[in-house]
């Protein structure tokens, strides 16, 4: 039986997982600034990365809030290990080559719209409210990577085998998305939450479509690595957070 | 609304030199017209030109018996310039009397191109960017590339350079008649 508690423990753990997300693939991107071929994807790797830094603050303070014990959005980025992070695996791989990175982004992107897109008519409020700000910037986001998608997959031989690799590589982080957990029952049953299954439905439709045009093969399911909800990482996750956090580890509380 | 962060916006280690003059108007009634009047002052610090009444960042104020509580909506979860926005109303409120002033940050619902006024449409495309094209919805925004005229030459011949300009908010254009480049606010 899901108790009163129980609700308030998935509301809390939703919402640190959504800022978990958001923080560790903002952070990937901020790697790429200034490293970039052209101006114009420099502008817009900035941009995006930005907007996720933002969504995960906004994630944070909600967490904050609806844990009440005076946690603030730098507590939750900064103060806690590798292991109480709960990010999808896949956004804390390596940036890896353009085409990696764009697959990444298309992988998680499709996902992240109709997640967020089913957070809107979700009934914690808190969550609501930044799914229904953070939704117009995704689709953005999303249009953007699927453009390049396509770019490169009906590009050159060699971008079309690169990417087609890509994809081979990330796939198997994509089952991590659609396995939920208690906390994701709980929020879908309690609290109007996201229907796992319903969106894995729709992601496939909408990727196979994208991947059509871009003239790819969809790769098929096998074995699905996952974790990142268990804060089980990847070895490179360690390296991620030390680069994250060095600052506020070094100097307790620095700020300008 | 009931999900908004009160935070209070005064900035550490300035407040005392502003508020001298605050108490002796305070007590005097000031009308609402004139409040927003003064919000209107207050530039955008990305994009001087238009106030942050004019993009529709401002929702609503309630006076206190002391001091002013105002509602203000960040445009995009990242933009930088939201903290800045929040501090340029406290000191502008403060040095008109009005303190102390709290800033109440509104999510819901969210901030849209369709608030920006008429006149900040205006001011905008005298200054060189495209205005917004009415009505941020769904299909608007995943539509893709459409004719954006150019806020010099009015031509509709123009091409998206760039989905993302220098900030989050804009895209980059170019007119392919007086071919000069221009940014674009962008529907959101």
């Amino acid at each position: 039986m899901t108790t009163h508690s129980d609700v308030e423990q998935a509301r809390l753990t939703y919402a640190l997982r959504l800022g978990d997300n958001a923080l560790v693939l903002g952070q990937r991107l901020i790697e790429l600034v200034a490293h970039h071929p052209e101006l114009e994807e420099e502008l817009a790797n900035a941009n995006i990365s930005l907007d996720f830094i933002g969504q995960a603050r906004l994630f944070y303070s909600c967490a904050g809030e609806l844990e009440g014990r005076g946690r603030t959005e730098d507590d939750f980025a900064f103060l806690r290990d590798d292991g109480e992070f709960q990010n999808l695996l896949l956004l804390e791989l390596p940036n890896g080559h353009f085409g990696d990175t764009i697959v990444r982004q298309v992988l998680f992107d499709s996902f992240y719209v109709l997640q967020l897109e089913a957070l809107v008519s979700c009934t914690d409020a808190g969550i609501a409210e930044i799914a229904a700000r953070a939704i117009k910037e995704v689709r953005y986001h999303l249009r953007h990577v699927s453009q390049w998608l396509i770019r490169l997959g009906d590009g050159t031989d060699e971008s079309h085998a690169r990417v087609s690799q890509s994809l081979l590589d990330l796939w198997r982080y994509t089952g991590e998305m659609f396995s939920g957990d208690l906390v994701d029952d709980c929020l879908r049953d309690a609290c109007n939450g996201p229907d796992l299954a319903r969106i894995q439905e729709q992601w496939h439709d909408n990727v196979s479509a994208l991947l059509k045009e871009a003239t790819l093969d969809m790769p098929e399911d096998g074995w699905m690595i996952s974790g990142g909800r268990q804060g089980v990482h990847t070895e490179h996750m360690g390296f991620l957070i030390a680069q994250l956090q060095h600052e506020q580890r070094a100097c307790p509380g620095a700020s300008w | 609304m009931r999900n908004c962060n009160t935070s209070n916006g005064h900035v550490p280690g300035q407040a005392g030199s502003r508020t001298v003059v605050s108490e002796q108007l305070t007590s005097q009634r000031i009308s609402t017209a004139q409040i927003w009047a003064w919000l209107a002052e207050v530039a955008d610090p990305e994009i001087p030109v238009v106030s942050i009444v004019d993009l529709g960042i401002v929702r609503e104020f309630r006076l206190r018996e002391n001091g002013i509580e105002v509602d203000v909506s960040p445009t995009y979860s990242g933009c930088p310039a939201t903290e800045v926005i929040e501090q340029d109303i406290v000191i502008a409120l403060e040095r008109k009397g009005l303190a102390p002033v709290s800033i109440k940050r509104c999510l819901s619902p969210p901030w849209t191109t369709d608030w920006i006024s008429e006149q900040g449409r205006r001011k905008l495309r005298q200054y060189g960017i495209a205005p917004p094209e009415h009505g941020a919805n769904k299909r608007e925004l995943m539509r893709g590339t459409r004719s954006i005229a150019c806020p010099q030459c009015r031509s509709l011949q123009t091409t998206c350079v760039s989905e993302f300009g220098s900030t989050a908010c804009k895209a980059a254009y170019k007119c392919d008649d007086c071919l000069e480049p221009f940014e674009y606010f962008k529907c959101i």
